[in-house]
């Protein structure tokens, strides 16, 4: 697995948390209190792909993501995310 | 750079009130003569040479993210330039100021509207833009007049259009906007597409904050050296913020980036002996009072010091307030300010809300306020805007700074502060009857 590899990436505003990469992928894929994925940070390893792959497929709402590269270019926008985190607690 | 012309008009002498005024004029609204009179003619130059002096001048934008301004103007020149051969870009000037807590972009636009103009019309220009919006938070006579004048001298080769925002926090993030100009519901959308690659009409999109384009007028007339005599080395020139809360004179300043946060204060007639400040707006977070005095008041410096820069905005927590009931109350603001788009912040911010409200007016169990930490975290990263990601922010500012608060409450129950008339302004939501 290399830092430029594919990532998996949700589109927050199309999933409608069915849980199907949760089922299929749970490797990399973990369910949050509310049903929605969490996806694990960094590239996805390479002998994860074809399973990235399969649930990518799966998704209904097509709000599951496999994207090539870092998932977001941060060229020419105010609102690239931004590496502010809450502070961790004490 | 050469700056001809620059006399006793020359704005930006540091005055005994700590203000350096380069954008507010001393001597209240300038139309369109005093304008020209204080800062001379437009100075329309080619698109290359203004980005690259923006770029000089380190200028970031003032909207609240601080991300340099030429490397937006190159980015938004750069996508129009692969797309050669069709329409023009569009420039969106963001005056909307859905920070409820700030009002420095209307003091900005109500007494320097040409400057604002001006930065339309040169970035307009830099980047190709064949229209360009200025959206404001609401219709306002003197802007049209503004425009009017400039029309009537022949100023401008694209005029301005005046945009009024919808109502609501969210509606003023770029993305929102562009959505809203597109004809759709003024809800973010998902980036990328970034909008400088397309936004409005499906065009590459320079969206800038109405003070941003306000130092770019200037910066084209005086130069980036010039940008660079007020603020420091890594956050040059000056900055508008909104100072409020436990101050004698509350109100905008124009002040140079890098001052000390006890200057500024105490320029601003810092009141008694405040525990805290919220730096940054309701995205912001809390610093604890007198440890962050010494802080510069500038994105970097704040951020150092573990707090925000933001639009500008700095409100001095009252010795009567209780800063959890504060961050309660913005907290349950922001819940029903969420879009409703992206379920993790949907379920997630409201649940957090929930959570500071317990904190602050109930007797937090230990679990809850385990509950409030781990909610900062889960929701953070996770909806198409900032939302969830800023409500976190403050949230854990709060249980941080205001950590002794919430032991006492948990072993007592709320302190007689938490029913002290709040110091934040919670807007008024059509439909909501205040909760």
């Amino acid at each position: 697995m290399s830092e430029g590899g594919p990532r998996l990436r949700v589109n927050p505003i199309a999933c409608q948390a069915h849980g199907l990469c949760i089922e299929l992928l749970p490797e990399l894929i973990t369910a949050d209190p509310w049903g929605y994925p969490i996806i694990a940070p960094g590239p996805v390893p390479d002998q994860l792909i074809p399973l990235a792959r399969r649930a990518v497929a799966a998704c209904p709402t097509l709000a599951l993501l496999l994207a090539a590269g870092p998932d977001q270019a941060d060229a020419g926008s105010g609102t690239a995310r931004s590496a502010r985190r809450p502070r961790a607690a004490r | 750079m050469s700056a001809p012309g620059l006399t006793a008009a020359e704005p930006g002498r540091p005055r005994p009130d700590g203000q350096v005024l380069r954008l507010l004029p001393a001597e209240g609204p300038h139309d369109l003569r005093a304008h020209l009179h204080r800062h001379g003619a437009l100075p329309l130059r080619e698109a290359g040479r203004l980005i690259e002096a923006v770029e000089q001048s380190g200028l970031t934008g003032r909207g609240g993210a601080a991300f340099p301004a030429g490397r937006k103007l190159r980015a938004v020149a750069e996508a129009a330039a692969r797309a050669s051969g069709r329409a023009g870009t569009v420039l969106v000037a963001n005056g909307s100021e859905s920070e409820p807590a700030s009002s420095k972009d209307s003091v900005l636009l109500a007494n320097a509207p040409h400057l604002v103009l001006d930065g339309i019309a040169l970035a307009g220009a830099a980047v190709g833009a064949a229209t360009s919006y200025l959206c404001v938070a609401e219709y306002r006579p003197e802007l049209a007049r503004a425009i009017a004048e400039r029309a009537q001298a022949g100023l401008d080769a694209v005029p301005a259009q005046v945009s009024v925002t919808a109502p609501g926090y969210v509606s003023g993030q770029e993305t929102a906007l562009i959505s809203a100009l597109n004809g759709g519901l003024p809800l973010p959308t998902l980036v990328p597409p970034l909008p400088a690659q397309r936004g409005a009409h499906r065009r590459p999109t320079l969206v800038l904050n109405v003070e941003t384009l306000a130092h770019i007028a200037l910066i084209a007339r005086y130069g980036p050296a010039w940008f660079r005599q007020a603020g420091t080395a890594q956050a040059p020139g000056t900055a508008l913020v909104t100072i409020g809360g436990a101050v004698r004179a509350p109100g905008v300043y124009e002040i140079p980036l890098g001052v000390r946060l006890g200057e500024l204060l105490a320029h601003a007639g810092l009141a008694g002996q405040p525990e805290a400040v919220l730096t940054g707006g309701y995205f912001g977070s809390w610093l604890p009072l007198p440890a962050a005095l010494h802080a510069p008041v500038s994105a970097p410096g704040l951020r150092e010091a573990g707090g925000a820069l933001g639009p500008g905005v700095l409100a001095v927590l009252p010795g009567q307030c209780c800063g959890l009931a504060e961050t309660a109350r913005v907290l349950g603001y922001l819940a029903r300010q969420a879009a409703g788009q992206c379920g993790p912040c949907s379920n997630g911010t409201p649940a957090l809300a929930e959570a500071m409200n317990w904190i602050a007016f109930g007797r937090p169990r230990d679990d809850m306020i385990g509950w409030a930490r781990q909610l900062t975290w889960l929701i953070t990263g996770r909806g198409a805007c900032h939302l969830p990601d800023g409500a976190a922010v403050l949230a854990a500012s709060a249980l941080e700074v205001f950590g002794e608060d919430v032991r006492a409450h948990a072993r007592g129950g709320p302190c007689a502060r938490a029913s002290a008339s709040p110091m934040l302004p919670i807007p008024t939501e059509p439909g909501s009857q205040g909760r």
